[in-house]
Order: structure tokens, then C-alpha cells, then sequence
């Protein structure tokens, strides 16, 4: 199957063949059919071998080792900084700050924040009802610890966000406004540039769950506008125990350390310590090194398809598959219904069959989808459903494997008649 | 592999039996101890009341939002605790969970487990078994609140029975 975009012919069988684990066949020799990449992507040749050849040929530890592989090892490490920053259009270098995952930037923005004394009990924390549990709970006990209370943007039936009630929502008393660029469960590309601007008008600070954005966008952080961008490396072709804090020079600089403990300091004594300027003010304790490798491969592999492309690929197979999926009785999507403002994440119901036994039905065929509530439990509650499936979709995917799982739904449902 | 992993080894005839009519399903009165559990993972949630006549499990009765592999067990424990005493439902609760936890490599008796021996299958799916024992660990938490209760009940009245 190719998608023709421009003059460049997206060839998705080519591409497969980089990723070893799609040829991979599952219990009754079904073809595996990877449909969870919103849960984490599968990984490229290029990022596997980057990540073996850092282990065989550089190991060390990054910054306090003064030999010659310790050299190497560092200049690795920052390497993959470096690509990272050029990937997601940063002005510096500096402004990207490694931690574990997406969950833990997010974590890292809304405790600095806090003890920044930015936020204070007069002060209200907007985030939406879509946000994954990851930019919900940080906040919620940012609002504990400062009395700042929370508050919420509302989703429209089709999925959207509700911003007709934005000038109440976001005003002065407006410390931070969080929210996800695309939703992990209904699939919604929210309207940043409206909210951004909204907030900085009322000199709030934004901070953009990019987690599902970056994979499959063109990213520019300067043109975006916000302050923060959070999100991780295992959903873009890279490894798992890497995501990424892009955070504005200037705030970043004035806010205190995160976690204490190694390379976070300029000078420790007995008394008290100082810390390093960022990004090391943020990073304590030995970095992400392999996963900073694997990481640079997989911004490598990405661009050198290039992001318009996979946007582009992402959008025709979401389209596909929102058309094949609306055909079948008795299925509910649940978000919009149309390939437009929207990722390649799609969640439903199919009946009154419980999503763990159509996943688990689908799984039988060797369709790989995610079932519950994909950490996002006031979403689904909008929505008046506890738990829903969700198919979702990468560079890779092809529209066989969407009627894949158009026919593993067939026999799901007459399974459960 | 092939074999073990075939759904249909899961999803039994019994158990689908199980999900489609529940036996007891609902919640009713009187009862001593009533439980809420969540299984994190997926969401799916029980409220769970156990009446207490004596030592003997008059009741066991339950609101239950989830799976089929998690209602058709529920639906199974009504069918083997009500009637039985504390200590007997305790025995046959580790009996089910020996079963769930046997990676598939145990053989169940139907003396003890009766139609909960088509759970045998589930042990093969890891992903399934916390949705199998799901009513199960609630019962077990009310029932233990249900002695609590009666006990205090006794030492505050005086009055033993």
C-alpha cells in the first residue's frame, strides 16, 4: 500500500521492513497486526542497532568519567540532545531536559512550579477533561500542596474541546493552563494557538502534553508558543526510560532543582549546596545515556521520512479506518468521527461486549489493540462509559491491517451473539 | 502454545452461560458488610454485600460493571458460597484462586470448584486472572468486615448468641 503526498511516494512496505517485529507471527500462526502504537510505538533496525553498538563499542558513565570512553559515552549522550532540540525546532540545546518518561516531565514541571512559590491559593490550575492521568494527577496535588484550586475545560459531545466558557475559565487568577496537544483517547487535536495565546493574555503559563503529538507532528516548539512541552520516547520509534522536558531558557533558569543528588549541582558543602544552570539542574543522577542513543536514532529515522509524510500517512489511515470502523453494527466511536483535527488514536465500544473481551477476541486473530481506560478515566466518564477499545495507528500501519481488525470485530460479535 | 493460548479455552460455554443470566446479581438486604473493588487496569468495579447468619453466608449479593471472565466468576460464587459457612467459603476461595494462580498446569476438582472448574483456562491468560478473582478478593474483604461487625455487634450487646 502506498500513499502518494507531493512527489514523495510513502512506501509503508519499505518501511516495514525496518521494524523486525512486525514479520513476527503470533498463537495459530496469525500474522501479527500491531495496532497499540499510542501505547508505545514499535522500534526501527536503526534505533535497536544504535542502542547495541552503544553498550558493545561505548559504554561509560556520561560527564565524571575522564577516559577515553567515558569521552565517547558523553559526547553520545549530548549528541542525542542535540537532535532532540533540532527535531522539535528548540533555539537551544539547553532548554531540553531528559527525565524517565512523559509522566515524569509533567511530574518535574508541577512540582518546580510549586516550589517556585509561582503558585499560590489565590491562583487556579486549568487543565481538560480529556488530559491523560499523567497531566491530571501532578496537578491535582500541586493544588493540594498550595491550595490553588483546579479547574476544567469541558469536552463537546463530538469530542472537542469545550472553549466557549474560555474567557471564564482562563483569567487572572490563572496560574498554568496544562493540556494535551493530542488526546490519547478520543484522538482530538486540540486548538493550542486559541489557548495559548488566551493564557499568555492573562500572563498564565502554558504547559502541552505533546506525548501523542510528537510521534506523528511536525513539532516546532519556538512557532508553538508555549512554554513547556512534555513527552517520551517510546512512542516515537525510540526506547522506553527516556522523555523529554523542552522547556522556554528563561524559566527554566529561574526555577529550582526537581531531584537532588548527582551532576544537579555547581558545588556542594556541608552548609548548602548551588545548582547547575540547565538542563543538568533538572537531571540528578546518572542520565538516560543508551536511551539518549536510541533516541537520536529514532529523531534520525523520523526525519529522514520526514514528519509531513507521516502526518500525512497517519491522517489517510485514520480516515480509512474511521470509515471501515462505522460500518459495523453496533459499534460506537467514541471522540470525532472525522479525519480532521485528529490523531491516529481510535476509541470504542462495540455493543455491550466488554472491551477486555473484544481485545482479548482480537488478540486471538493477532490484532494487538489496548482495552480499559487508556489512563484517562474523566474522559470516558464525559462519555458515560467505564472502559473502551482502542486501535491506534503509526507510520507502519497499513489499511490490510485495518480490515484486519474489521473482520476480527465481525467475529468478535458473533462470538459474544 | 497454539493450544494453549485458543480463546476458546477461555471463553467455555459455562462461563458465557455464566455472564449472560448471573445468578444473584443485585444487591439486597439485609447484609453486615458491603465492598467496593476496582480493578486499576481496566476500571471494571464491584459493590459486594455479605449477610452473615451466624457463621453461615446466607447472602452474597453484588452490582458489577466489567468483563465476562470477571461477572461469570461472580456469578459462580454466589452459586458456592450461599449456604456454606465462613471457614467452608474461605477453603473453596483458595481452592479458586490455587486454580487461578497455576499457570494452567493444575487439574480442579468439580467436587469443591463445581462450574468454577471452566476458569481452568483463564490461568493461561495472565492479563485475565485479576478479572477472575475480582468478586472474589471483595468477598473475601466483606466477609472478613462482616465477622468484625457481628463480633462487636456481640461485645457491645452483651448478648451472645
Amino acid at each position: 500500500m502506498t500513499v502518494v503526498e507531493g512527489t514523495q511516494t510513502y512506501d509503508v512496505a519499505r518501511i516495514r521492513e525496518d521494524f523486525p517485529i512486525l514479520g513476527r507471527r503470533l498463537a495459530g500462526d496469525f500474522p501479527l497486526v500491531y495496532l497499540d502504537s499510542a501505547n508505545t510505538s514499535q522500534k526501527p533496525v536503526q534505533v535497536i542497532d544504535a542502542i547495541d553498538d552503544h553498550y558493545r563499542q561505548h559504554n561509560a558513565n556520561v560527564a565524571r568519567a575522564m577516559h577515553q570512553l567515558g569521552a565517547e559515552a558523553s559526547a553520545a549522550f549530548e549528541l542525542g540532545r542535540d537532535k532532540v532540540a533540532a527535531f522539535i525546532g528548540a533555539p537551544s540545546r539547553d532548554e531540553v531536559v531528559f527525565a524517565k518518561n512523559a509522566s515524569e516531565a509533567l511530574n518535574l514541571v508541577a512540582r518546580v512550579l510549586g516550589d517556585s512559590g509561582r503558585i499560590g491559593q489565590d491562583h487556579e490550575i486549568v487543565i481538560t477533561e480529556m488530559e491523560h492521568h499523567s497531566n491530571i494527577v501532578p496537578w491535582q496535588q500541586l493544588s493540594q500542596r498550595t491550595g490553588a484550586s483546579l479547574r476544567w475545560f469541558g469536552v463537546t459531545d463530538e469530542g472537542r474541546l469545550d472553549l466557549e466558557g474560555i474567557d471564564q475559565l482562563i483569567t487572572e487568577q490563572t496560574a498554568v493552563v496544562s493540556v494535551a496537544w493530542v488526546s490519547n483517547m478520543l484522538g482530538t487535536i486540540n486548538p493550542l494557538e486559541t489557548i495559548i495565546a488566551k493564557a499568555h493574555s492573562v500572563g498564565a503559563l502554558v504547559v502541552v502534553d505533546a506525548s501523542q503529538a510528537v510521534p506523528q507532528l511536525p513539532v516546532d516548539v519556538a512557532a508553538l508558543g508555549a512554554d513547556f512541552v512534555a513527552f517520551t520516547g517510546h512512542k516515537m520509534v525510540g526506547p522506553t526510560g527516556i522523555g523529554v522536558l523542552w522547556g522556554r531558557y528563561d524559566l527554566l533558569a529561574e526555577l529550582p532543582p526537581f531531584l537532588g543528588g548527582g551532576e544537579m549541582i555547581e558545588t556542594v558543602t556541608m552548609a548548602q549546596s548551588t545548582y547547575a544552570p540547565p538542563p543538568a539542574r533538572f537531571e540528578a543522577g546518572t542520565p538516560p545515556i543508551a536511551q539518549s542513543v536510541g533516541l537520536g536514532a529514532a529523531v534520525d529515522y523520523l526525519s529522514a521520512i520526514g514528519m509531513d509524510n507521516i502526518a500525512a500517512h497517519e491522517q489517510a489511515i485514520t480516515a480509512y479506518a474511521l470509515g471501515a470502523l462505522q460500518e459495523i453494527d453496533g459499534l460506537t466511536i467514541v471522540g470525532p468521527k472525522e479525519a480532521v483535527d485528529r490523531g491516529g488514536a481510535i476509541s470504542f465500544t462495540l455493543g455491550d461486549i466488554h472491551p477486555h473481551d473484544v481485545s482479548q477476541l482480537l488478540d486471538s486473530r493477532g490484532v494487538a489493540v489496548r482495552a480499559g481506560h487508556h489512563c484517562a478515566k474523566p474522559a470516558h466518564q464525559r462519555f458515560g462509559v467505564q472502559s473502551t477499545t482502542r486501535a491506534s495507528f503509526y507510520l507502519y500501519t497499513t489499511t490490510q491491517e485495518i480490515d484486519a481488525l474489521v473482520e476480527a470485530l465481525h467475529h468478535t460479535k458473533k462470538y459474544f451473539s | 502454545m497454539t493450544d494453549a493460548m485458543n480463546v476458546d479455552s477461555l471463553y467455555q460455554e459455562i462461563i458465557l452461560d455464566h455472564y449472560k443470566r448471573p445468578h444473584g446479581a443485585g444487591l439486597r438486604e439485609p447484609f453486615e458488610a458491603e465492598v467496593h473493588h476496582v480493578n486499576p487496569t481496566c476500571g471494571d468495579e464491584i459493590t459486594l454485600r455479605v449477610h452473615l447468619d451466624g457463621n453461615t453466608v446466607s447472602d452474597v449479593s453484588y452490582a458489577a460493571q466489567g468483563c465476562s471472565i470477571s461477572q461469570a466468576s461472580t456469578s459462580v460464587l454466589n452459586d458456592l458460597i450461599v449456604g456454606k459457612n465462613v471457614e467452608e467459603g474461605m477453603a473453596i476461595l483458595d481452592e479458586f484462586n490455587t486454580l487461578m494462580h497455576g499457570k494452567g498446569k493444575i487439574e480442579p476438582d468439580e467436587d469443591v470448584l463445581e462450574d468454577g472448574i471452566a476458569f481452568a483456562g483463564v490461568a493461561q491468560f495472565p492479563g485475565r486472572i485479576k478479572c477472575a478473582l475480582l468478586g472474589w478478593m471483595a468477598w473475601k474483604d466483606a466477609v472478613s468486615q462482616a465477622l468484625v461487625t457481628t463480633s462487636s455487634d456481640t461485645a457491645s450487646t452483651g448478648d451472645p448468641k
